[in-house]
């Protein structure tokens, strides 16, 4: 497996130099995983991208690197340390360090001499192509997709200047993985909405959730969606549930400041029992708190978020497979039981690009309105039933009329105050928590039985958890397995109860600082954690940092 | 005048509101515009006003304090078919949702904005609403609202609504045009209608109303939006109603690549070609 860092300041071009570099990978076989580290500014500032790639699966990213592709002298300063003994620095001429491992080009005065200097990067791609034994014959292909028509020629040149430049240095290996999709969770999120049919999705731009709304914009026209920009959050809530209610299948998505703004329209969804999926792509608060960078400090916000009480689901999404797929089934679980189900993600994962099998739409069934009353007796919106769902028509679509009301309402939607009618409602609506029992999925199962420590984490901590897995049982030093939770709220007990009881030491593994799931573990069963790795400085932890905190017994 | 189709509905309000009228001339323009109640959604906010859907049989959508111009437009973006009608008060329309009232207007969606306006919180029990008069004592302002009172005719015109109207509560048949004119309105269409509140606006009665009031005859032309902007700030001694401005603009619905094809968005269906060929791009 090998680790490459490039990292510059924004506006030097490190994101596309990535993504191609990325994909060049990819589609040679490589299983490849990027996380993207950046800082909340358009110019400036130091910024980088991880790309790791092998002929096995890779989960999560490193910190140890085999080479540095520095844009910039602070590249070289801040990240020189983490470089193993036979790694290499390749940066251009005019940067200086007296590292013997460093490779200088003169990118400068070729890309002067090529006609553009911002070709600097698609240099670099060459030279990195050479040196790891690739072949240049589809970058045509892949460039296309990240320059402009104009650009193409003279950025393909750089590519095979570079190219002709170096020296191969490290091996090619075969790996089985070109025809697999590279994706990040956020795009991985916004395709699973376009399979389950989604037909409105309005949000506000908000660090890391934008990459979302783009990605639908940018679809939009093709699959026959409307994405809007509300004004506000509230807006955007607001508008999702207007759709859904008038029959377009809707969602909305926002980081944890715009879902706070959120809240009460989440309860008219529960009281009005209009289907809806929001997603909060989480970064860490409180309020404005690190905008463009990751925890996972929301779970214990958004399982309680709005007065009242009434049923939600709560899935938090562990791997761009998981954004897919579980996407989908948002959808089909909010009409199914007329919830809103909420998706947690964080900037980790909807950033970070994974090499994943091609995802099938036909795995998921997303469940669809009725066309028309087929219960006996008058159509009532709100009519009692065995399991707390209602019959939900679209108004228009039948000559019943639809009516929905944020107060308590009675069968007909119509507003009452009545004691029992009261009792009966809020019965029926917390019903739906008995049938979305049965849906839940369990959490997984990382290891194998007989382990002495239990670690448990959700979410985006999937990826550095099954990796700590395995370095911790490959020490021999103890063995070690893990749940990690996908189904969170209402929260899936049984494999947790079966595996806590096998289990000599149980750890929670999470991105915050008090150990929400933990928490939620403790009221939900009354299993203790008695040691916590928490890490909440807005970078992700990886496998190795788990294990080593582990190994020392550095944990709370 | 009949009112069988929007049948009514035993309401909450107190004897003497001009809600009353107001519901009965849109259940009366509804009716005249040919419409059936299972094409009709009205939508509303919370408030006195904003019960107003429970009274009407149409579609209903009773949502949140201020938010039922985001909803009522998705469900117009999600079902072109639906006549959709917000319905709702003052401090629902200006004051809480002060925000969606700006932004509405921009995103011209082809809805209907009956705003009734009394110039005070009736559902809390008499507090300055927005279009407060200055002065105006309340429990909540015991020396007198000394906050400049908005004018959302002017504001609408100024953010480009391409229907702006006032009318007055105690003259039906006026008001009765009017709703029907901005149903039919190809866009967004703001009426604010002035109605007096009974039990906490002992300021701006039907008496204060009835002597200002006058109707805009067909010497003034509602297109010259400057003209329009003049008028638009006339509140005092007379108060003209009728259309203060209006003009044809594109929709929405006609801008929006996915609608301007007139197929409903909720009849859509998403190819699983497309779907596959977007999953492709990935590898």
């Amino acid at each position: 497996m090998y680790n490459l860092l490039i990292g510059g300041a924004a506006g030097l071009g490190i994101d596309t130099t990535a993504a191609i570099l990325e994909k060049l990978l990819k589609r040679s076989g490589y299983n490849v995983f990027t996380v993207r580290d950046f800082m909340s500014r358009v110019r400036g500032g130091h910024n980088f991208s991880l790309i790791r790639f092998g002929t096995e699966q890779v989960y999560s990213h490193s910190d140890q690197l085999d080479g540095i592709v520095a844009l910039d002298q602070e590249t070289i300063d801040l990240h020189k340390g983490q470089l193993l003994e036979n790694g290499f620095i390749l940066c251009d001429s005019k940067l200086t360090d007296d590292d013997p491992r460093l490779i200088k080009v003169d990118t400068a005065a070729m890309s002067k001499e090529l006609g553009n200097p911002r070709v600097s990067g698609s240099i670099l791609v060459g030279v990195i192509l050479k040196m790891f034994g690739e072949s240049i014959d589809g970058i045509a292909d892949v460039l296309n997709t990240f320059v402009s028509k104009k650009n193409l020629d003279i950025n393909l040149k750089a590519v095979k200047e570079g190219y002709l430049l170096a020296e191969q240095r490290f091996q090619h290996l075969s790996g089985q993985y070109s025809d697999w999709m590279l994706i990040s969770g956020s795009k991985a999120v916004a395709l699973g909405a376009i399979a389950a049919g989604l037909r409105f999705y309005s949000a506000y731009p908000m660090s890391p959730s934008t990459a979302i709304l783009e990605t639908l914009a940018s679809y939009a026209d093709d699959a026959g969606i409307v994405v809007e920009q509300a004004e506000d959050e509230i807006a955007a809530i607001n508008m999702a549930i207007g759709a859904s209610y008038a029959g377009a299948r809707a969602m909305t998505g926002t980081s944890g400041g715009g879902f706070s703004l959120m809240v009460e329209a989440l309860g008219l969804s529960g009281m009005a029992e209009i289907p809806l999926v929001v997603i909060d792509v989480q970064r860490p608060g409180p309020v404005t708190g690190l905008p463009t960078r990751t925890e996972q400090s929301d779970l214990k916000f958004v399982i309680s978020a709005s007065q009242g009480e009434f049923p939600r689901m709560v899935i938090s999404l562990r791997n761009p497979g998981d954004s897919f797929y579980q996407t989908m089934r948002a959808f089909h679980l909010a009409e199914k039981y007329q919830i809103p189900v909420i998706l947690l993600s964080d900037q980790y994962l909807g950033d970070s690009t994974s090499t994943v099998e091609p995802f099938d739409p036909q795995k998921i069934d997303v469940a669809q309105p009725a066309a028309e009353y087929s219960g006996e007796g008058e159509y009532l919106r709100y009519r009692y039933t065995e399991n707390g769902v209602s019959p939900r028509l679209i108004p228009g679509k039948t000559e019943h009329l639809v009516n929905i009301d944020s107060d308590e309402h009675d069968e007909e939607g119509h507003l009452t105050e009545s004691a029992e009618v009261r009792i009966r409602m809020m019965d029926k609506r917390m019903l739906k928590l008995e049938g979305l029992k049965h849906e839940l999925q369990e959490p997984e199962f990382i290891g194998a039985d007989g382990f002495g420590t239990l670690l448990l984490g959700w979410g985006s901590v999937w990826g550095p958890i099954k990796e700590a897995v395995n370095i911790l049982n490959e020490d021999h030093h103890g063995s070690y397995a893990a749940l990690v939770f996908g189904d969170i709220y209402p929260l899936p007990v049984e494999l947790l109860k079966e595996k806590a009881a096998k289990a000599s030491h149980i750890i929670n593994i999470e991105q915050n600082a008090t150990g929400q799931l933990g928490g939620l573990i403790r009221e939900e069963t009354g299993i203790i954690c008695e040691r916590s790795v928490l890490k909440y400085d807005g970078r992700q932890i990886s496998g190795e940092e788990i294990a080593e905190h582990i190994r020392k017994g550095e944990i709370k | 005048m009949s009112m069988e189709t929007f049948c009514t509905h035993e309401t909450a309000w107190c004897p003497g509101c001009g809600n009353f009228t107001i519901l009965e001339c849109l259940k009366t323009a509804l009716e005249q515009t040919g419409k059936r109640p299972s094409e009709v959604l009205i939508a509303a906010g919370i408030g006195q006003a904003a019960k107003t859907p429970q009274y009407i049989s149409a579609n209903s959508f009773c949502g949140l304090h201020g938010r039922s111009l985001p909803a009522a437009a998705a469900a117009k973006i999600a079902n072109e078919k639906l006549t959709v009608v917000v319905d709702t008060g003052d401090g629902d329309s200006y004051g809480e949702g002060g925000n969606h009232f700006i932004h509405n207007i921009r995103r011209n969606v082809n809805i209907t904005h009956f705003v009734h306006d009394n110039q005070i919180y009736g559902l809390t029990k008499g507090q300055a609403s927005p279009t407060s008069i200055l002065g105006l004592v309340t429990g909540v302002q015991p020396d007198g609202n000394f906050n400049e009172p908005l004018n959302p005719i002017l504001l609408a015109i100024a953010s480009g609504a391409g229907f702006v109207a006032r009318a007055f509560s105690g003259n039906q048949e006026h008001l009765i045009s009017i709703m029907k004119q901005a149903i039919e309105y190809e866009g967004y269409a703001l009426v604010d209608i002035l109605q007096p509140c009974v039990s906490f606006n002992k300021t701006n009665t039907y008496a204060w109303y009835s002597k200002r009031v006058y109707e805009l005859d067909d010497s003034y032309d509602f297109k010259n939006k400057a003209d329009a902007m003049q008028k638009a700030m006339e509140f005092g001694d007379h108060i003209p109603i009728g259309i203060i401005y209006s003009e044809r603009k594109s929709t929405f619905h006609k801008k929006n690549q996915v609608l301007k094809q007139n197929i409903p968005l909720l009849d859509r269906k998403t190819d699983p070609d497309t779907v596959n060929r977007l999953i492709k791009q990935y590898i």
